[in-house]
């Protein structure tokens, strides 16, 4: 019996390459699961062969497999063509599962924005599993995939990861391709991997990552090392006072991650605080003017000519008003009418000008901090996972939950959420934050943690 | 008309003439079944992303380096922000505030000295795609739809944008076939204006002569010749010189000559005046051209045509040497002169008679073309142009046609002149008496006989010597 | 208060090529103005002497070779299309 709650892809790996398993066995053990957590919007057919089984947020572009964004506005569309991540995952054998939920366009912090209903947290039903990358993490953690590939712009690998207690890092903006994956903000988008463990986190990476001649941003990356140590000695870690204090911060989030820095300490790390006080003071607000400025623009492709929906109208504005309309939910539509705004005429040196100078303040007050530290350590979410239901009508305070995955992603730095505990009985999120490309130190770092803290992924009402 | 000055700038648009797309690996050129030159990326597929074509980017800056401009350390594309069929994104990709290319100028050369006209900047774009209009096919009358066929769609183009430095139609027009000329020659473009590998926009505006102001100007787009564009300008400085002394203001309009080539956005409504949102492409990275291709494209670009307007004028008069260069004619003239022609007359054949034939200058042997130019006054005037137009031919002499010099020789003529005055008595005599119109009538009995070889004015010469006699 | 107009809702919206319904209108209207508030916090930082970032890796010159790659067959150009005709996409008269 194969226990897909508990089985790392590592080990899978390992019995199927035994031939203790066939593919077609650990395949089915995922497919055959039922999917109560809605965490798929679309499920596959074995396609055969002996690779891991995986599954896909479905903002990845995967050919002959429906890819919606969670839109209804691509309610049916499948694409001609793989993304370049979905193709290297092909090309290592992995075996695509199905799409996973997301909010619309990987905008939100909840799966609630997702045009097919919500996904639900493995640790409780009534409770969201993060976003925008919910159905990726709630796979993950309900035993309906090995690992899984996320998509993250402010925050949508990491958060899901922390209320989903799983792994989950957002890689170096331009170690990872976008092409082919639908894109939110193309200045911040990258895809990352959302695992059980940070050894098979830090091996998914590896299958994904890499220079792409289709995505001009991408860069040639280090080695990607699998952690082994299991000491942090002269790993020098920051904790940033701002992040760790910032008002909202739930006391047992706050309770968990003291503990896993001291616990880090005692594993020979050196800790010490810092301050990135303009990065948390306004990183959420120039997130909110970069990300939808750059969203207005990509969500303009969407005019029911080439593909997705099409609105009846007389002419052709008309169509293409009543599609937009029709086609796209309530936060794509703030999304691009705040965007809109920002970039119009007479605006865009208040708003989109400024916010990207906010953001040079924010790589600068990063990039200082780094020359002291290897890494620094926060909570991922200021809470732990809350009701379905609970900010959908207040899009400011879903805005505010992105409050400390935001000001990295700004900076373009990788992060990587481990779990460091349980509060109320729902997991809580360590976020470990690294200069440009050192995914290496995070796996490390990461690793040592999570072999120290021996959280059980497992939710306990599954157990 | 003197009271007033026209004030005239140009924004031209080049395809180049690269075999893939600006942003995406599809062919690039004309003639494909609608939509089979196309990819995720010209059809903005979700998740598809652009990578710049390295060709179009130093093509770019060697039409920028001859046109004396600036070549930026850092060029950056934006996106340009509007909603159209033909515009798959919804944004062309552009640029703005940092094109390749800024501050050159193009000198035009005159009979009076050049005018030069400053290029305020020089950038790559990409096209949109093409919308045909249609009448639909089904039974509701009057119901139309628009086809949209991407295969044009991401074609590299350069737009070229001038200073407001000229002031007649005239200039323009010389401007803009130097500019024609100069990308041909560089091998940029076939900047062919009926297939649109080459348009402009003319902005024209007039003031009261020797004020500096700028006044509301017109925008004249879509016109798709020279002089065309050249009469178009004059028409519009007209009317606005009439509004303004009927004491009217000029409105700032679009005035489209050729609806059935409207490729530009729609126009729109004051209410939402056109507001692109420009902003830098964050699926593209800078530009930082580097100095040594710099320097190669520099190094690859031979003498301009302007240059050798200038040079070849000290030989023929300005008139020729203009017509020759912007004809792309002056180095088979150069070539056929050096094979012995007389350079008037090679020039006077080139630019009248052989660009006419529509041959291409490179597929003609200079030497035989020389050869038919030397013999022109000599050689039938019908032989004369069915020798030219076989002049492309492959394989092609001038020695056929040589034979059939006429003659000239009166030693030669006058039997055949006797002859003929001879066998009509009747006509002779009445010429003697007074009838001159009945030359014609021997003049036209000689060449008759000689096939039309006989040289006509020898002959008309001779007849009347002879009747005379 | 930085907050956002009807109008201006409106405006935004027509550029967007949203449509809106009465009650989508003031309802986008309270909520962008509650968030075009919070974002306009950017302008209390003091940036006169900080450049821009466009992109958080400073790279540059990226490019392909002029090589052509095959483009679609039309049937996957088709493959999603709502209307054609032959071999064009088809929409309503623009």
């Amino acid at each position: 019996m194969i226990d897909t709650l508990r089985l790392t892809a590592e080990e899978a790996w390992r019995l199927v390459d035994g031939r203790e398993i066939s593919g077609a066995e650990l395949f089915a053990a995922y497919a055959g699961r039922e999917d109560d957590l809605h965490a798929y919007l679309h499920r596959c057919d074995d396609p055969g062969g002996d690779g891991i089984p995986i599954a896909i947020k479905d903002v990845i572009g995967t050919k002959g497999v429906p890819t919606t964004a969670g839109s209804k506005i691509l309610e049916g569309y499948v694409p001609v063509f793989d993304s370049t991540v979905a193709s290297r995952c092909k090309q290592r054998g992995l075996r695509l599962l199905g799409k996973t939920n997301t909010d619309e366009f990987a905008m939100g912090s909840s799966t609630e924005n997702s045009a097919f209903g919500p996904s639900r947290n493995p640790w409780d039903p009534t409770r969201v599993p993060g976003g925008s990358g919910g159905g990726s993490a709630a796979a993950v953690t309900g035993g309906l995939a090995p690992w899984a590939l996320g998509s993250d712009t402010g925050g949508s690998i990491k958060q899901p990861s922390a209320l989903c207690g799983n792994v989950g890092l957002r890689p170096t903006y331009g170690t990872v391709s976008r092409y082919g994956v639908v894109a939110f903000a193309s200045s911040l988008d990258q895809v990352g991997p959302v695992a059980k463990t940070v050894r098979d986190c830090a091996f998914l990476y590896s299958i994904i990552a890499g220079r792409d001649e289709n995505d001009s941003t991408t860069v040639e990356v280090p080695t990607v090392e699998l952690p082994g140590a299991e000491d942090l000695t002269g790993v020098r870690i920051g904790v940033p006072k701002e992040m760790n204090e910032a008002e909202g911060i739930e006391p047992g989030v706050s309770a968990a991650v003291r503990r896993a820095i001291e616990l880090a300490e005692s594993l020979g790390a050196e800790v010490g605080e810092c301050s990135l006080p303009r990065s948390v003071e306004y990183g959420v607000a120039c997130y909110y003017l970069v990300a939808p400025a750059e969203a207005s623009s990509n969500l303009g492709r969407y005019d029911g000519v080439r593909y997705g929906l099409r609105s009846d109208a007389a002419d052709f504005r008309e169509m293409l008003m009543q599609t937009r309309h029709d086609g796209f939910g309530d936060e794509p539509k703030r999304r691009i009418m705040i965007g809109t705004y920002a970039l119009s005429s007479g605006y865009y040196d208040a708003y989109y000008g400024t916010a990207q100078k906010v953001r040079t303040v924010i790589r600068r007050e990063h990039a200082d901090v780094f020359e002291s530290f290897d890494l620094i350590v926060s909570p991922t979410s200021p809470t732990v996972a809350f009701k379905i239901g609970e900010k959908v009508d207040n899009p400011l305070a879903m805005y505010l939950n992105d409050l400390l995955t935001i000001p990295s992603c700004m900076a373009g730095l990788p992060g990587l959420n481990i779990p460091c505990g349980l509060s109320e009985g729902l997991p809580v999120g360590l976020q470990l934050i690294g200069p440009q490309f050192s995914e290496n130190t995070l796996f490390r770092a990461g690793h040592a943690l999570e072999r120290a803290l021996g959280f059980d992924s497992v939710p306990e009402r599954l157990r | 008309m003197s009271n007033w000055e026209a004030v005239i700038g140009l924004e031209i648009h080049v395809q180049l003439k690269t075999r893939t797309k600006m942003f995406c690996r599809c062919p690039n050129g004309f003639g494909g079944e609608p939509n089979t030159q196309t990819c995720p990326v010209c059809l903005a597929f979700p998740g598809a992303l652009p990578v710049a074509n390295r060709r179009a980017v130093e093509e770019c800056i060697k039409l920028g380096l001859a046109l004396d401009c600036e070549i930026a350390e850092r060029a950056v594309f934006h996106r340009k922000n509007y909603f159209y069929p033909d515009l798959p994104k919804a944004y062309q990709i552009s640029q703005y505030d940092e094109p390749l290319c800024a501050r050159g100028k193009l000198a035009v050369p005159t009979e009076n000295g050049d005018i030069t006209v400053g290029i305020t900047r020089a950038h790559l774009e990409e096209d949109a795609a093409k919308n045909v209009h249609v009448a639909a096919s089904g039974r509701i009358h009057g119901a139309t739809a628009t086809l949209v066929d991407f295969n044009r769609g991401g074609t590299p183009l350069v737009e070229i944008v001038t200073e407001p430095d000229l002031h007649d139609a005239e200039s323009a027009k010389r401007f803009l076939q130097l500019l024609r000329q100069t990308v041909v020659e560089l091998d940029l473009s076939d900047a062919e204006l009926e297939k649109g590998s080459m348009r402009f926009d003319v902005n024209v505006s007039v003031r009261p002569a020797g004020s500096d102001e700028l006044r509301t100007r017109t925008e004249l787009k879509n016109m798709n010749s020279f002089n065309f564009a050249a009469k178009g300008i004059e028409r519009e400085i007209a009317r606005q010189i009439r509004v303004y002394e009927q004491g009217g203001i000029v409105e700032q309009e679009t005035l489209h000559f050729d609806p059935a080539h409207e490729e530009s956005p729609p126009m729109r409504s004051k209410e939402e005046a056109q507001d692109y949102r420009y902003f830098p492409d964050p699926d593209l990275v800078p530009v930082h051209p580097p100095v040594d291709v710099v320097e190669r494209l520099r190094g690859e670009i031979g003498e301009l045509p302007g240059a050798r307007i200038k040079r070849i004028a000290d030989t023929l008069s300005f008139y020729d040497a203009d017509v020759l260069v912007t004809g792309g004619l002056d180095r088979l003239w150069a070539d056929v002169v050096a094979a012995g022609a007389e350079p008037k007359e090679a020039a006077n054949v080139l630019a009248n008679q052989f660009v006419a034939t529509g041959i291409a200058p490179s597929a003609v042997n200079a030497a035989e073309l020389a050869k038919l130019v030397s013999a022109r006054a000599e050689i039938p005037r019908a032989a004369f142009d069915e020798a030219l137009a076989k002049t492309g031919d492959a394989g092609f002499t001038a020695a056929p046609y040589l034979e059939q010099k006429v003659v000239g020789d009166a030693a030669e003529l006058d039997p055949i002149i006797e002859r003929i005055i001879d066998a009509n008595p009747g006509q002779a005599e009445q010429f003697r008496g007074g009838k001159q119109g009945l030359l014609g009538f021997f003049v036209g009995q000689v060449m008759k006989e000689t096939g039309g070889k006989a040289d006509p004015r020898v002959v008309n010469e001779r007849v009347r010597e002879k009747l005379r006699a | 208060m930085a907050g956002i107009s009807r109008d201006e809702v409106l405006h935004v919206a027509r550029l967007a090529r949203l449509e809106l319904t009465d009650e989508e209108v003031g309802r986008f209207q309270e909520q962008l103005s509650e968030i075009i508030e919070a974002i306009s916090k950017v302008s209390q930082l003091d940036l006169s002497d900080v450049p821009p970032t466009a992109h958080p890796l400073e790279i540059a010159n990226t490019w392909a070779e002029d090589e052509p790659r095959p483009s679609l067959t039309l049937d996957e150009v088709f493959a999603n299309a709502p209307d054609r005709d032959d071999g064009y996409f088809r929409v309503p008269p623009a």
